[in-house]
C-alpha cells in the first residue's frame, strides 16, 4: 500500500508502525513517529496499524536553536 | 542567587542553540568554551538508514548539559502540540521550548496558538518555555495558562538586531519581577546581550551570533563574560544617567581657583 513517509509517496507492506521502522533500518535508532498528526509513543506502535493513505512521521535529535 | 527554570538550578545564563555550527567538534568546543549548560535541540525528518540523528544525540549526551527541545517551525497548534510529544519521548525530558511561527520573514511567534499550544502543554505535564513578543497581555495569559518562565524575543531570529524594543523589554522585566525572563533570539554581539542582563533579564539565549562567527568558540567565551558582566552589574545597581555634567574629581581645593575671580 501507498503511505506518506516523512511527507513522501512510499510503498510499504507493513501492517504496524513498529513493522515500518524495522522494516525502515530504524530498529535500535533513537526515533520519535506520529501517525497523521498524532503522536505514537514507542510502546504503542506495535499496536498502531497503518493504512492506505496514512501519513507517519519519524522524527529523530537534531540541531535546533 | 542561582538561575532556576521550574525549580532546577542552571549555573549558566548562556543558554546555547546547537544549531549552523561548522562541524560537530565546534559545536562542542563552544557549549564547553562558553560555560553553557543548557543547549537547544529539535526533532527532525529522519530518512531511513540515514540515521543522521543518532550521532548528533551521542554528542550531546557527552556534553552532559540540560536538553531544551524546540518545536521550530511549527505554524499551528496542533503541530507544536505533536511535535513537543514527540521531542518529550526523544530527548526524556518534560522541557520544552515553544514556538508557533505566524510569519516565515519574521519567524514571530503567533501568540494566539501560542497560549492555547501552552495550555495544552502544561495540563499533560510540559514545562513550557514560550518563545513571544514582549507584549504584557500575552505575558499574562502564558503565565495564566501555566508557564514559568518567559522567553521574549529581542528581534527576530537570527537578525542580530540586539533589542529592538528596549522600553517593552524593561516594562516586561519591571512587571513579572519574580518570573525567569530569558531574551530568546535576535542578539548579535556580546553587547547586546550584556545590556540585556544589565536590565534584569535572567538569561540569554542565542545561536547564530555563535555559530556564524568566524571562531565561535572564543565568541562563546565573549558572550560568557559579556552576561557575567551584566549581571553583576544589575546586581551591583547601575547609576541613572542625567543629563548634565556632575564633576567626579572634588570642586573644593581646585588650584588657581579664586571665588573673586568666578
Amino acid at each position: 500500500m501507498k503511505i506518506l513517509l516523512n511527507g513522501e509517496l512510499t510503498q510499504t507492506r507493513a501492517k504496524t508502525l513498529a513493522e515500518l521502522c524495522t522494516n525502515l533500518g530504524h530498529g535500535l535508532d533513537k526515533i520519535a513517529t506520529a501517525r497523521n498528526g498524532d503522536f505514537v509513543p514507542v510502546t504503542e506502535r506495535a499496536k498502531t496499524l497503518i493504512s492506505e493513505d496514512d501519513q507517519i512521521e519519524i522524527v529523530a535529535p537534531r540541531q535546533g536553536g | 542567587m542561582m538561575l532556576e527554570f521550574y525549580g532546577i538550578g542552571i549555573s549558566s545564563r548562556l543558554l546555547i542553540g546547537t544549531a549552523l555550527y561548522p562541524s560537530p567538534q565546534i559545536l562542542s568546543d563552544a557549549v564547553v568554551a562558553s560555560g553553557s549548560k543548557l543547549v537547544t535541540v529539535s526533532v527532525r525528518r529522519e530518512a531511513a538508514r540515514a540515521r543522521a540523528g543518532q550521532g548528533f544525540w551521542e554528542l550531546i549526551k557527552q556534553l552532559d548539559v540540560h536538553v531544551l527541545p524546540n518545536t521550530a517551525g511549527c505554524k499551528t497548534v496542533k503541530e507544536a502540540v505533536t511535535t513537543a510529544q514527540m521531542a518529550r519521548e526523544l530527548f526524556e525530558t518534560d522541557w520544552i521550548k515553544l514556538e508557533v511561527i505566524a510569519n516565515d520573514d519574521t519567524l514571530q511567534p503567533e501568540v494566539f496558538g501560542l497560549v492555547e499550544a501552552a495550555r495544552i502543554l502544561n495540563e499533560d505535564g510540559f514545562k513550557v518555555f514560550p518563545y513571544m513578543t514582549e507584549d504584557l497581555g500575552v505575558a499574562e495569559k502564558l503565565v495564566g495558562a501555566g508557564c514559568e518562565v518567559l522567553m521574549p524575543w529581542g528581534a527576530p531570529i537570527g537578525s542580530g538586531q540586539g533589542l529592538a524594543n528596549p522600553s517593552a523589554m524593561k516594562t516586561m522585566r519591571a512587571y513579572f519581577p519574580d518570573i525567569p525572563l530569558v531574551v530568546d533570539a535576535g542578539i548579535g554581539a556580546p553587547s547586546h546581550a550584556a545590556f540585556a542582563m544589565e536590565m534584569g533579564y535572567d538569561a540569554i539565549l542565542l545561536n547564530t551570533a555563535i555559530a556564524k562567527a568566524g571562531d565561535p568558540v572564543k565568541m562563546g567565551r565573549a558572550f560568557a563574560q559579556a552576561i557575567d558582566a551584566g549581571r553583576l552589574a544589575y546586581e551591583s545597581g547601575l547609576m541613572e544617567p542625567r543629563d548634565m555634567a556632575s564633576p567626579s574629581t572634588p570642586v573644593a581645593g581646585t588650584p588657581f581657583f579664586n571665588i573673586d575671580s568666578a
